[in-house]
């Protein structure tokens, strides 16, 4: 190609499809319950497991899970990890913040979501590598206002 | 496995920050390359797969339509697969079934991201429904999570895995310097990853993959076909793919069952039984320094918990027993949805003396991996010199 004096430009586009996703029943009556601050897992009848967040069926047995237990809002750390970056749609007040995956008391998985720890200084991270560990105790803090979805659990704090 | 199939060419576009081209020019750099060293035209091609992350990562729903051109395709049949990370791997598997079926004896995989024209993070928070597995920190935090796990599983103390990830850092930069392709080529100490900044603990900056421009295309041909066309083929000697439940916390991730399983079945068809011994090189899929210590092990190349030991003793490193990543790995050249495709390729250079610079010495048989999805997928090639 021959030399060219302008330098090779962008062109700006963007696409947003908002949508409406069927929870079920099975979902929905998981999120009812956090509306009263519950959490509720289901209960596969031919392996004996018990899943939060509750399922339909069970995934590795393919029956449908449809005994319901209400579980322990307690557990401890699987996993966490400290975020500390900024990304889409996370601006630099919003960060750090821990992640975690929290084995729930009698559950038979860990749960990945909602599972932020918090209830300590965030910012200090010597203080969290003290107190935030695989293995802690965590137990659930409730927002106030609850609207039966993933952010009615403010976050998970760790019992001394 | 059905028929033998070989990689007879490879061609990989200078990775890095690539907004002098438009996306087709930029996989036309790739199959313009992968034509001349496969010294073959599309005309003796039977068919193409593609593969790249989602939608959301490319600007249009199909971008194999806006490739089209690029990829030859007009008047053959076309397959596109994808699998998240993991999409490279299972471009490259596609090919080889194609042609191990009878069905084709030419097939052309091509693989490729061009993240500097959307938002990859943004995408990896769209790849999961938004209402049950809703993480945060997008993908660095995934894998992250499953480091953590892995050493609070193995009671693997916080220095050493430090120490191990350093060195795993520092040798693929050193591979990514003697790569010219590489998009990362820096010179980077132990100390300077140890102390980079936290992006999500363990992890800091240096023990991430960046974001990057680039594509990968590979030729494959049945035997009779890469016997008549290449004088020096890259046999596949075995594959193997594995993928997982959804929920992330319904299984042990430390001990990843995708990737121990795709590298059992793929040891198994190569004939492998010592894979530490056996392997003269890995292109392990390292976008995370201690994401790399997991699948080390993972992949049989060491004992459950030992990585670091390993890693730290220098099993891994150039000029140890099995030299890992020597191109720069996942660590210096990210185009995810081509980083699986990348691997197989220059698993295929390693084999037939190729890679130039960062070539291992003697390599006659190289394993290439790629993981993908939520903790979800596991996708492995086994390459080597003879048949
Ligand atoms: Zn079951």
């Amino acid at each position: 190609m021959a030399e060219q004096k302008e330098k090779p430009r962008k062109v700006g586009a963007m696409g947003m499809v908002p949508y409406e996703m069927a929870l079920g029943p099975t979902w929905t009556k998981f999120f009812e319950g956090f509306k009263e601050k519950k959490i509720l897992g289901t209960k596969c009848k031919k392996c004996g497991r018990v899943l939060v967040p509750a399922r339909p069926f069970c995934p590795r047995c393919f029956e449908p899970m449809e005994e319901w237990v209400e579980v322990a809002q307690e557990g401890t750390i699987v996993t966490w990890s400290y975020v500390n970056y900024t990304y889409f749609g996370v601006t630099p007040d919003m960060i750090p913040v821990i992640g975690a995956i929290i084995k729930l008391d009698g559950v038979d998985c860990g749960t990945g979501m909602s599972t932020q720890i918090g209830g300590l200084d965030i910012k200090d991270f010597e203080l969290v590598t003290k107190k935030v560990k695989v293995g802690a105790r965590v137990k659930a803090v409730w927002r106030r206002k609850r609207q039966g979805n993933f952010r009615d659990i403010d976050y998970w704090k760790i019992i001394e | 496995m059905g028929r033998a199939v070989a990689v007879i060419g490879t061609g990989q576009t200078k990775h890095g920050r690539r907004d002098d081209l438009s996306y087709p020019d930029l996989v036309r750099e790739a199959v313009k390359k992968v034509f001349e060293d496969a010294g073959i035209t599309p005309k003796d091609v039977d068919g193409v797969v593609y593969g790249s992350m989602p939608s959301m990562m490319e600007g249009m729903a199909y971008n194999h339509f806006y490739f089209a051109d690029a990829l030859r395709v007009v008047g053959k049949p076309l397959l596109r697969t994808e699998t998240c990370g993991s999409t490279g791997q299972s471009v490259a598997h596609t090919a080889i079934h194609w042609i191990a079926s009878g069905m084709a004896d030419v097939v052309l995989a091509v693989a490729s991201e061009k993240e500097h024209e959307g938002d990859a993070q943004a995408t990896m928070m769209t790849i999961l429904e938004p209402f049950l597995m809703v993480t945060i920190g997008g993908a660095p935090v995934a894998f992250s999570l499953q480091s953590r796990e892995w050493m609070g599983y193995y009671h693997i103390d916080d220095d050493k895995a430090r120490e191990a990830a350093s060195i795993v850092s520092v040798d693929s930069h050193d591979g990514g310097l003697k790569n010219p392709l590489a998009h990362i080529r820096v010179k980077l100490t132990k100390e300077d990853v140890s102390k980079a900044p936290i992006i999500t603990y363990p992890v800091r900056l240096y023990d991430v993959c960046p974001t990057s421009d680039g594509a990968c295309a590979v030729i494959f041909a049945s035997e009779e076909k890469a016997k008549k066309i290449c004088k020096k083929p890259a046999w596949v000697k075995g594959i193997g793919f594995r993928g997982e439940e959804y929920f992330i916390g319904d299984s042990n991730k430390a001990v990843w069952q995708s990737t121990i399983e795709a590298s059992k079945e793929a040891y198994k068809e190569a004939g492998i039984t010592n894979p530490l011994k056996e392997l003269d090189v890995a292109e392990v899929y390292n976008p995370f320094s201690y994401q790399e210590l997991m699948f080390l092990e993972c992949l049989g190349l060491c004992p459950p918990g030992e990585a670091p030991d390993y890693v730290i003793k220098g099993t891994f490193s150039p000029g140890g027993e099995l030299p890992c990543d020597p191109s720069g790995g996942v660590l210096c050249t990210n185009p995810i949805g081509a980083a699986g495709l990348i691997r197989v390729a220059e698993a295929a250079l390693q084999v037939t003396g190729k890679a130039g610079e960062h070539q291992v010495e003697g390599a006659k048989l190289a394993l290439s991996h790629a993981m993908g999805g939520a903790e979800q997928f596991n996708g492995i090639t086994i390459l080597g010199s003879e048949l």
